[in-house]
C-alpha cells in the first residue's frame, strides 16, 4: 500500500506505515493464546509539519491505541512510525530503548481527563517542570523561569505555580496539562480527546488556545476525538477509523462536504445539529460495531453498510487516492454519490 | 407556555438545597416550568446548573443532605386528580407508585444503573410486578415485549443475560425498556445519550421519538448537548447555577435567544457546519463553585452586558419577553 507525498512546499513530520497492534486473548490455566483483538489493523497515514490531523471514530475503533503506538507508550505489533528528526528519519516503533527518551522530547501528549491526569500531591511548578527535570534541562532558576513562561503562554497566572491542582477548574487544569506537554518544545503533540471532559463554554476556550499555540510555536497536532464538530473546528485533515482500520482520509472541508465512504456518510448524518430548522432524515446505522476480536471478512463495515455488495463481503478494500489528497478504502467509492453536511445559511 | 392545555407536570418555584458542614449549596434556586403530554421539554445547562437535581426532586430521590426547601411539583394523574409531589413523603406508597409508574426515568450511565448481580429480565419483571397486578409469567412476557419494542434482537434470550453482557447501546435500550415497562406518561431522560457514540446516539434518539409518537408520552430531556436539544425538543428551558435563565419554543431559543448566557452558549459551540479553523467566540471565565455563588444575577461575572450596580445587587425575575417565552435578565425590564 502506498500513499501520496505531502505535496509541494510541505514536509512530512510523521509517516505511519502499516501499523498494527494485536492484543492476545489468553484463556485457561496455561494462558494459551486463543485469538487476537485486532485493535489497530494496518493503519497508514502521514502528518505534515505544522498541520493538524484528526483521528475520529467511535469507541473501540482503535484511535487511542494508534496514538499510543505512535508515542510508543505501547509497542506496536508491526509497522513503522517514521519521525523526522532534523535531517534524520527514525522509526519510533523499533528504535532501541536507550534512544527512546531523547526521541520522546519531540513528542508529547495532552490527556483527556484533566482531573485524573494531574498528580494531586504535586504543585503546578512540579507538574509543569517535571519533564524538564526528567530530561535534565537547566538549573532550578532556569526551570522556574521556563515554568513561568509556560504558564503565561497557556493563560494561567504564574503566581499560581505553588498551588495544587485541586484549586483549579476543569478548563484551568487542562491548561496545566497543555503547559506540561509544551515544556520540552515538542514538535508533535498528540491530544487524546482534550476537550471532551470539559463544559461547552470552556471547550471553546481550550480549542482557541490550541489553535493559538499552534500558530505561535509551529506545532504539529495529532488530534484524537470522537466529536465531529470539534474535529471540524480544529483540523486541516481528518482520518476516519472503523474497527482498527482507516476508512477515509481527506482535507477537512472536503470530507465533511463530500464524504466518499459510507461509514463517514453515516457518521456525519448521525451528529445532531444545533439548529431545530435542520432536523433532517438521518441515516441510522443498524446493528453494532464489529468485534475487533472477531472481525467480519472483507470490508469491516459491510454488515452495516447499505451499499454493500457480494465483493464487499469477500475482499477487504484497498486504500486508494480518489481525489488529490483524498484517500478512501471502499470497493464502491467511485460509483457512489454520498451525502455530506450542508453548509448552513447563517 | 401553552395556556389552552393543562400541563402534565407543573413545577413552580422549586428550590432544592444541600446542607453540608461547609455551607449550603442552592442546587436549584427557584425553577419553574411545565411539561405537556406528547411534547418534549429540553432542559439545557452546563455542569452545576441544577438540571439533574431538578429531575431528582421531581422523583423525590434527592440524596441526603439535599432537601426540597420550597416550591410545588404538581402532577396531573391519569384519573385527572392533581398531586403535589413535594408534599409526599419520599418513601410513601403514593410516590412509589408514581416513580416507575406515572414517571419513568432513564439515567446517563447505563452501566452503573443496572444491578450487576441480577439479570436484565429480573429487573424488568420487578418493575412490572411492582406496578401492575399480574403474575410472574405474564410479567416475564411483558418484559420480553418491552425489550422487543425497544429494538433489542432476540429478546427471549437477552432477558436472561446480565447487563455487562450487553453493549453500551443495547444496555441503554434495556434501560429504556425498564422505564417503559409500566407505560409511564412522563419519561425523564437524564443525559440519555451522553455516554454513547454518535451512531448509537442516533439510534436511541430515533427510538425515543418513535415511542413518544406511539404512546403520546411526555419527555423531559435533560442534557448539555445543544445539538440533541435542537433535534428533539419542542420547548426548551435553559438553566444556569440553579436558575432558569430563559425558556421558550425551540426555534425561538436557537434563532432568537434573549438571555446573554443563551446567546453566548450558542455561539461558543463548535458546529459541524461551521468554517474549519475559525476562532470561536468564548464565554470568559468558568462556572463559579457553588459555595462562591455570585450575588445578584448568577451570570453577571461572565456577562458581556453586565450593568454595574444592578446585575450584581438584584436577582432578575423570570419575566415574559414575548409570546410563550420568558427570560430572567434586566435587559428586558
Amino acid at each position: 500500500m502506498t500513499i501520496g507525498s505531502a505535496g509541494p512546499g510541505k514536509s512530512v513530520l510523521l509517516d505511519v506505515k502499516g501499523l498494527k497492534k494485536y492484543f492476545p486473548i489468553r484463556r485457561g490455566l496455561l494462558q494459551k493464546t486463543v485469538g487476537h483483538v485486532k485493535a489497530v489493523d494496518d493503519v497508514t497515514f502521514f502528518l505534515n509539519r505544522g498541520e493538524t490531523l484528526s483521528l475520529v471514530g467511535e469507541s473501540g475503533c482503535g484511535k487511542t491505541t494508534t496514538s499510543r503506538c505512535i508515542l510508543r507508550a505501547i509497542a506496536p505489533t508491526a509497522g513503522q512510525v517514521l519521525l523526522s528528526d532534523n535531517d534524520e528519519v527514525l522509526d519510533v516503533a523499533t528504535v532501541p530503548k536507550s534512544r527512546l527518551r531523547a526521541l520522546r522530547r519531540q513528542m508529547q501528549m495532552i490527556f483527556q481527563d484533566p482531573f485524573s491526569s494531574l498528580n494531586p500531591r504535586m504543585t503546578l511548578f512540579d507538574i509543569v517542570g517535571e519533564p524538564l527535570l526528567v530530561h535534565g534541562v537547566g538549573s532550578v532558576q532556569e526551570r522556574t523561569d521556563r515554568v513561568v513562561e509556560l504558564l503565561s503562554l497557556v493563560g494561567l497566572r504564574p503566581e499560581y505555580m505553588r498551588r495544587y491542582p485541586h484549586a483549579f477548574s476543569g478548563g484551568q487544569r487542562q491548561r496545566i496539562g497543555i503547559a506540561r506537554a509544551l515544556a520540552l518544545n515538542p514538535r508533535l503533540v498528540v491530544a487524546d480527546e482534550p476537550v471532551s471532559a470539559l463544559d461547552v463554554s470552556v471547550q471553546a476556550q481550550i480549542l482557541n488556545l490550541l489553535l493559538d499555540l499552534q500558530e505561535k510555536l509551529g506545532l504539529t497536532y495529532l488530534f484524537v476525538a470522537h466529536d465531529l464538530s470539534v474535529v471540524k473546528h480544529i483540523s486541516e485533515r481528518v482520518a476516519v477509523m472503523y474497527v482498527g482500520r482507516i476508512v477515509e482520509t481527506a482535507p477537512t472541508e472536503e470530507l465533511f462536504a463530500s464524504p466518499r465512504h459510507p461509514y463517514t456518510e453515516a457518521l456525519l448524518s448521525a451528529v445532531p445539529k444545533p439548529d431545530p430548522r435542520l432536523r433532517s432524515e438521518r441515516i441510522v446505522l443498524q446493528g453494532e460495531v464489529a468485534d475487533p476480536a472477531n472481525t467480519p471478512p472483507g470490508c469491516h463495515f459491510h454488515p452495516r453498510c447499505r451499499y454493500a455488495q457480494a465483493l464487499c463481503r469477500e475482499e477487504p478494500p484497498v486504500q486508494n487516492e480518489i481525489a488529490p489528497n483524498h484517500f478512501v478504502s471502499c470497493h464502491r467509492a467511485a460509483e457512489l454519490s454520498l451525502r455530506g453536511v450542508a453548509r448552513s445559511m447563517s | 407556555m401553552q395556556s389552552d392545555t393543562k400541563p402534565l407536570l407543573s413545577v413552580r418555584n422549586l428550590k432544592t438545597s444541600f446542607f453540608q458542614d461547609e455551607g449550603t449549596t442552592k442546587a436549584v434556586d427557584g425553577a419553574s416550568f411545565d411539561v405537556f403530554a406528547g411534547k418534549t421539554l429540553g432542559i439545557v445547562g452546563e455542569s452545576g446548573c441544577g438540571k439533574s437535581v431538578t429531575a431528582q426532586s421531581i422523583l423525590r430521590i434527592v440524596d441526603h443532605p439535599g432537601r426540597i426547601v420550597e416550591g410545588e411539583i404538581v402532577l396531573t394523574r391519569a384519573d385527572g386528580t392533581e398531586t403535589d409531589l413535594v408534599r409526599l413523603k419520599p418513601d410513601s406508597r403514593e410516590i412509589r407508585s408514581i416513580r416507575g409508574g406515572d414517571i419513568g426515568l432513564i439515567f446517563q450511565e447505563p452501566m452503573t444503573s443496572f444491578s450487576p448481580v441480577h439479570t436484565v429480565g429480573q429487573q424488568i419483571i420487578e418493575a412490572v410486578l411492582l406496578h401492575s397486578a399480574v403474575g410472574r409469567k405474564e410479567a416475564r412476557h411483558r418484559g420480553i415485549e418491552a425489550l422487543r419494542s425497544v429494538g433489542i434482537p432476540k429478546p427471549e434470550r437477552r432477558i436472561d443475560e446480565y447487563s455487562f453482557e450487553l453493549s453500551g447501546g443495547l444496555r441503554q435500550r434495556a434501560m429504556i425498556a425498564v422505564a417503559l415497562s409500566c407505560d409511564p406518561r412522563l419519561l425523564i431522560a437524564d443525559e440519555p445519550t451522553t455516554a454513547l457514540d454518535v451512531t448509537t446516539q442516533a439510534q436511541i434518539l430515533d427510538l425515543l421519538r418513535r415511542i413518544q409518537r406511539e404512546r403520546g408520552m411526555a419527555i423531559m430531556l435533560i442534557t448539555h448537548n445543544l445539538g440533541v436539544v435542537a433535534e428533539m425538543a419542542d420547548d426548551v428551558v435553559v438553566m444556569y447555577l440553579g436558575r432558569v435563565v430563559e425558556q421558550g419554543k425551540v426555534d425561538d431559543i436557537f434563532h432568537d435567544a434573549k438571555h446573554p448566557y443563551t446567546k453566548a452558549l450558542l455561539q461558543s459551540i463548535p458546529s459541524i457546519d461551521s468554517t474549519p479553523r475559525a476562532k470561536l467566540p468564548t464565554i470568559s471565565g468558568s462556572i463559579p463553585h457553588p459555595f462562591n455563588r455570585p450575588t445578584g444575577c448568577p451570570f453577571h461575572p461572565r456577562c458581556v452586558s453586565f450593568m454595574p450596580g444592578r446585575c450584581d445587587t438584584e436577582v432578575p425575575p423570570l419575566l415574559p419577553v414575548g409570546e410563550g417565552r420568558k427570560a430572567s435578565c434586566f435587559l428586558y425590564g
